[in-house]
């Protein structure tokens, strides 16, 4: 563990090297690409607008990712549990994978506003699909000889689904969520692109428009940062949810 | 509990070609009745149409049950792979067909036949945490805690070591003494060991065969049990030659 934070620390370092070694050799205005340290400057001058800022994004990300998650493992249950709900609902759910998610975000800012919520939808809209097809896929490759198993102790549909298909499909879910995890913030800031009065993509859009460049990279870092410790938490998480079936 | 007679007589094709049969098959009330054969012929298919369970093939002919339909709520089954649920208890898996009903299990019995199979100490292990020997040990019991009076049994002990195997024909002969047991296997030992009535299978067919003297189990070292299952080993070397 300290290992992997030592080596993570390390090619940060080399990273952030090579971008100021890049900076200082082509002799780059700070108006194209600011150094690291110029970076730095801009967030801890600003902190307290990019605090701000990324208080609002990170509670879109959430909310849309509780959201979009929720609402995928429901439906990947009602998938599993009706051939009905098979037959009508995946062609629909597919042919929803054709349309661009991201050219939806002006529509949903018509209609939900500048505010929080048609954030957290484009979120949900990125998440729903890669949750619900993860545990349905799950679902559905419950090992045959398991299954021959409950049937042979006159097993009911629910409890076969509860005892056996779920627990066994809990690994599929957790690489459902490690994807969610990493494409819910893409939503957010898209969404805040397209229509917003706050949030990191709004204030990166914001510094642009008024030249201000590092403090547009330091809302970039920022929303790295976030998006990359969401990635471990969720990951964590997993690891215990899936730690128990193995 | 009183053990059915139990038959299949019919054939079996998958995809229009002709996978076994015509077969008659009758298992021994009460006794065990073991179908030797080299694999791929059709065992664990045979067994699978018995039991009930989804097999690929088309089946033409009839399964009966104390001469009447088949009943799968009086049937156990038990396969090579001890499909223990890696997320349970040891307990917790040998009380699983109790909740898959819905039904309140009976743990004091569970408890009871864990220590039967002499797996009273790991009871609240995972199966992650016992040896393969032991696994089967609880699939065995999990196959008792239904307390079906027919019991299949699909090559349950053929991933186990040679004395772990032994260990396990003696238990299972013991605790499943009473019942309509159908063993698939593909060795001759297992079969001429445990059998009082051995079906051998073939490509050409299924071949009722007579028993080797004295009554299930039979003594590891007993010189006639020896040499029957010479027999039945060079019959199957002489029928799987070209
Ligand atoms: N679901 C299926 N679909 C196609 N072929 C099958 C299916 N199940 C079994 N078979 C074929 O039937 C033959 C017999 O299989 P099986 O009953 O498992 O034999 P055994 O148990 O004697 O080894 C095999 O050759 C196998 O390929
Ligand atoms: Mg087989």
């Amino acid at each position: 563990m300290t290992g992997r934070i030592l080596n993570a620390l390390l090619v940060t370092a080399l990273l952030l090297g090579l971008w100021q070694a890049l900076v200082t050799l082509a002799d780059l205005p700070p108006f194209i690409l600011p150094g690291p340290v110029r970076v730095a400057k801009a967030l801890w001058n600003n902190a307290e607008l990019i605090g701000w800022h990324a208080l609002v994004t990170l509670t879109e990300v959430l909310v849309g990712l509780a959201f979009g998650v929720a609402l995928g493992v429901v439906t990947a249950l009602q998938l599993a549990a009706s051939p009905l709900a098979r037959r009508l609902v995946k062609p629909a759910l597919v042919l929803t994978q054709a349309l661009p998610v991201f050219a939806l975000a002006p529509i949903l800012t018509l209609w939900l506003g500048y505010g929080l919520w048609s954030k957290v939808l484009m979120a949900v809209l990125i998440i729903y699909f890669p949750v619900t097809s993860a545990f349905f896929d799950g679902l559905m490759n419950t090992p045959r000889g398991w299954l021959d198993l409950a049937q042979s102790m006159q097993a009911t549909r629910t409890q076969t689904l509860w005892r056996i298909r779920v627990p066994a499909a809990l690994p599929a879910l957790a690489s459902g969520l490690r994807l969610s995890a990493v494409y819910a913030p893409i939503g957010a800031v898209i969404g805040e692109w397209v229509g917003a009065s706050q949030g990191l993509g709004y204030l990166m859009l914001l510094a642009n428009g008024r030249v201000k460049i590092d403090l547009m990279f330091a809302a970039l870092a920022v929303l790295a940062c976030l998006t990359l410790l969401l990635h471990v938490a969720v990951s964590r998480l997993c690891d215990r949810l899936t730690a128990r079936m193995v | 509990m009183t053990a059915p007679a139990l038959s299949l007589s019919g054939r079996a094709t998958i995809d229009g070609s002709p996978l076994f049969g015509p077969v008659d098959l009758a298992l021994e009330p009460g006794g065990w009745t073991c179908l030797l054969g080299p694999s791929g012929v059709g065992k664990s298919t045979l067994l699978r149409l018995i039991a009930g369970l989804r097999t690929g093939v088309d089946f033409a002919g009839q399964i009966t049950q104390a001469g009447g339909p088949l009943d799968p709520a009086s049937i156990a089954y038990m396969a090579q792979d001890d499909l223990l649920l890696p997320w349970r208890s040891v307990l917790g898996n040998v009380m699983l067909g109790a909740e898959l009903r819905g039904q309140k299990g009976d743990r004091a019995r569970a408890e009871q036949l864990l220590s039967n199979v002499g797996l009273g100490d790991h009871a609240g292990k995972r199966p992650a945490q016992i040896s393969g020997g032991q696994r089967q040990r609880a699939a065995l019991a999990r196959t008792l805690m239904e307390d079906r009076p027919v019991v299949l049994l699909d090559e349950p002990f053929s991933a186990l070591d040679a004395r772990t195997r032994a260990d396990m024909q003696d238990l299972s002969a013991g605790l499943l003494r009473g019942r309509t047991v159908l063993l698939v296997t593909h060795d001759p030992a297992e079969a001429a060991r445990l059998g009082h009535r051995i079906y051998l299978m073939e490509k050409n067919g299924l071949h009722r065969l007579d028993p080797p003297p004295g009554t299930p189990l039979r003594a590891v070292d007993d010189p006639d049990l020896l040499s029957y299952q010479a027999r039945l080993l060079q019959r199957l070397r002489h029928r799987a030659a070209p």
